[in-house]
């Protein structure tokens, strides 16, 4: 199995690499179009702020590949939230893939999130074998409120998507790399897709 | 909910912890990785490795010894000691750090804090801050609390929150190491003055600890070192006792 993960200057791509070589699968770090194209499993990383990673995508013509990919596609944190209409975070343009707008936390709460959340109303083959209630690590100052899409929900001020689904295309706001075993099998069930 | 955390910290000299450990089932107790895999199988949150090495190749060792406990646990990780530059923090995150801590370099440069959260996010971006109080003020202290500064903690904390810094690590320097319990009072002034998270650091002695300085300190994570080394306090049976006190953990 051929596994991408796209490298355009944002986010904590080690950290997936070694979680894939875990589960037992090697990944390739590319930002060359034919490449992404010929992948079997796209992963779509991010961290940061989100202008600055829709301009680096945008630098490199991703922006246009990405929505058109037509294999297993997981954007993971600001990576789910570029996939999504726009972001509020830099009044950002995003890739229009997830149906919704990406808001900010109030601050009647601390932003960031930091930490260990819980994940329910799981809806996804990513959650094969799943329970209900799981905690997964989040770390993030926006949200994709729930929309049509939602496949997985965790409550923070309001009840908001921590994943998203849409064909093809998979997003979760937590971070399945650094989710402890849990967070792995996700990991595992997109790769098994 | 978001739970609250619970965050072992492990000093490191080059490339090996030098705290004391007590682990009947360690096979090398210097070994940071194996270390950390254990407390990671245990349930800790997330962990801290703080270098305190001061030579020439701290920064090389440093790097591999975050590769190798990055390829070997699946929970977030901060790592602090020394970092000074933009440079330094990109090469961490790189070999799979989460976060930096930064804490005297903040001090004497802070537009650090600025450059670091514009490049990376706030999110990985902790800054340190060791207070003691002085004549009823809390004045925040470098060196690990030896060198006075001209800076209130509140002050301070208030302006690393302005500059970008996504948690703040206070440590007081006063419960530091006397297991006598944290500045509660301290940690509870600091949540309601900023909108980030506080980690509480020093004075962990007992379960009842922690349990205060949730309720009490308000903390949204407690940190500590040598309660945890020793197994003076397992934290399978912290979270518990947590979860009794009807404190959201992840158990």
């Amino acid at each position: 199995m051929k596994i991408v993960i796209i490298n355009y200057g944002a986010g904590n791509i080690q950290s997936i690499m070694f979680a894939i070589e875990r589960l037992g699968f090697k990944a390739i770090l590319s930002n060359d179009p034919e490449e992404i194209k010929s992948a079997d499993k796209v992963i779509f990383p991010g961290v940061g702020e989100a202008s600055y990673a829709m301009r680096m995508l945008k630098q490199s013509g991703l922006d246009v590949l990405i929505p058109t990919l037509k294999q297993p596609v997981f954007g993971i944190c600001l990576g789910m939230q570029l996939m999504c209409n726009k972001s509020e975070e830099g009044n950002t343009e995003g890739l229009g893939i997830f149906d919704v707008d990406v808001i900010k936390f109030s601050s009647k709460v601390k932003v960031p999130q930091m930490g260990w959340n819980t994940i329910y109303n799981l809806k996804s083959d990513l959650f094969k074998g799943i329970s209900e209630n799981e905690y997964m690590y989040l770390v993030h100052s926006f949200y994709a409120p729930i929309c049509k899409e939602t496949i997985a929900t965790t409550d923070y001020e309001v009840a908001y998507s921590s994943a998203l689904e849409n064909n093809n295309f998979y997003g979760t706001q937590f971070h399945p790399e650094k989710s402890g075993d849990i967070g792995e099998q996700i990991l595992g069930n997109f790769l098994k897709l | 909910m978001l739970t609250k955390r619970i965050i072992p910290c492990l000093d490191i000299k080059n490339g090996r912890t030098v705290k004391g450990v007590n682990f009947v089932d360690l096979r090398d107790a210097g070994d940071p990785v194996e270390l950390a895999k254990i407390y990671s199988d245990e349930g800790a949150d997330e962990l801290v490795f703080l270098d305190i090495s001061a030579t020439e190749e701290r920064r090389k060792t440093l790097v591999d010894l975050v590769r190798k406990v990055a390829s070997t646990i699946n929970i977030p990780f901060t790592v602090g000691g020394g970092i000074s530059t933009v440079e330094d923090v990109e090469v961490l995150l790189q070999n799979g750090a989460d976060k930096v801590s930064i804490n005297s370099s903040a001090v004497k440069n802070p537009q650090l804090i600025n450059d670091l959260a514009q490049k990376f996010g706030s999110q990985c971006v902790v800054v340190a801050i060791d207070a003691k109080q002085i004549d009823g003020q809390w004045i925040v202290h470098l060196v690990g609390g030896k060198v006075p500064t001209e800076l209130n903690l509140f002050d301070w904390a208030k302006e690393v929150e302005e500059r970008g810094a996504g948690e703040i690590l206070f440590t007081s320097m006063d419960n530091d190491g006397t297991k006598n319990g944290f500045a509660n009072e301290a940690l509870a002034k600091l949540s309601q003055l900023v909108n980030i998270p506080i980690i509480a650091s020093g004075g962990a002695g007992t379960i009842q600890h922690f349990v205060n300085t949730f309720i009490d300190g308000k903390a949204d994570a407690a940190l500590a070192a040598s309660v945890f080394h020793f197994k003076e306090i397992e934290i399978k049976a912290l979270k518990k006792e947590l979860k009794n006190n009807n404190i959201e953990v992840r158990i």
